[in-house]
């Protein structure tokens, strides 16, 4: 069975290279990410008898690919498709780093958010109720302190779960008004036609009609790979499955 | 007793004054970054600082410190709920 892929989402300075660092050691190697200069760091670590491959994307507010930065972390998480996202969050800044999220969980299902810097929030006496939150964003959320090794734990256990499908998210998803809702699914019913469900349809839609000709190339480049024969993560298709 | 709120451009505020942000007019790239850094209706804005040549100007929004030229502070419009130390 190959590794499980597994990629980290964030803004900047929330304690991603530090929780990258502390799940796989010394197992790692970074390069840069193909045709940019924007540093690739990749990484591999065992949980429960499963292989996983960890990649600490570049630090963003946001991903709607106005830098290459952006652009790398929104087409590792729409096109390499990882098994699971963990979007770090700072949690003595809630407010702006929901904004990330949000975006993350329009584009896939497979989300762990994971509050960070948990021991900072509490000496600011910020309280942070997680099981509201998970049950609000649909996902689930775990707190933790990366630099003190609080939660590690139960981060690996709820990608665990999350990874056998012992748990199904189902992310908030914003509704839009009823002209763009119309749209959507309008759009969303072509988009399905030629991707089926391999792409985040619904996300590609706000895309489009956002008027976001960059993407619209790039999934000319998806098909055409596709074509051929190359799939975009290069899974092997197991024969046991 | 209506009280009619003055709608202003944020480059009109001095340091120390607190700002609600009610229309972002800036269109483009530079709107979605601007809503990405927590530029959006309905968030107090905090003027810090001018620089010495008086452009761009520090701003606080929603915990981080955020500078910006006049061109983008004179299209982010709102009221002005409280005066800064004169
Ligand atoms: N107090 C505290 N500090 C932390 C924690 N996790 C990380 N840090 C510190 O936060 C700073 C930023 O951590 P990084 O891991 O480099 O953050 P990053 O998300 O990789 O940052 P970018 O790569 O710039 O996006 C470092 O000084 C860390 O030591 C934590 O749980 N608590
Ligand atoms: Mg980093």
């Amino acid at each position: 069975m190959s590794a499980i892929k597994v990629a980290l989402a964030g803004n900047p300075n929330t304690g991603k290279s530090t929780l990258f660092n502390t799940l796989t050691g010394l197992k790692q190697h970074t390069g840069n990410w193909p045709g940019k200069t924007v540093i690739r760091a990749e990484g591999s670590f065992e949980h429960k008898g499963e292989e996983y491959v960890l990649v600490d994307l570049p630090g963003t507010y946001s991903l709607f690919s106005n830098s290459a930065d952006e652009e790398v972390a929104r087409d590792y998480i729409v096109f390499e498709q990882p098994d699971a996202t963990i979007v770090v969050l700072d949690a003595t800044s809630l407010e702006r780093n929901l904004n990330l999220a949000f975006q993350v969980l329009e584009m896939t299902d497979r989300v762990i958010v994971c509050i960070n810097l948990i021991d900072e929030a509490d000496k600011k006496g910020i309280v942070i109720d997680e099981k509201k939150l998970a049950a609000k964003l649909g996902v689930p959320v775990v707190k933790m302190s990366a630099r003190n090794k609080i939660g590690i734990d139960l981060l690996l256990n709820t990608l665990d779960h999350l990874v056998k499908e012992k748990i199904n998210p189902s992310p908030y998803r914003m509704t839009y008004s009823e002209e763009i809702e119309r749209k959507i699914s309008q759009i969303e019913a072509q988009i399905t036609g030629l991707f089926g469900a391999e792409l985040p349809s619904r996300w590609i839609a706000l895309r489009l009609l956002d008027g976001d000709d960059a993407l619209v190339a790039k999934l000319k480049e998806y098909i055409d790979k596709k074509k051929d024969g190359v799939t975009a993560n290069e899974l092997p298709i197991s024969a046991n499955s | 007793m209506p009280v009619s709120k003055k709608i202003v451009p944020l480059s009109e505020c001095q340091p120390g004054d607190c700002f609600l942000l009610r229309e972002l007019k800036v269109e483009g790239v530079m709107r979605r970054r601007l809503l990405d850094l927590g530029f959006v209706a309905g968030a107090e804005i905090l003027v810090l600082q001018k620089s010495p040549l008086g452009d761009p100007v520090a701003f606080r929004v929603s915990h981080t410190t955020i500078a910006l030229r006049e061109e983008e502070s004179s299209l982010i419009f709102g009221e002005i709920i409280r005066r800064g130390p004169a």
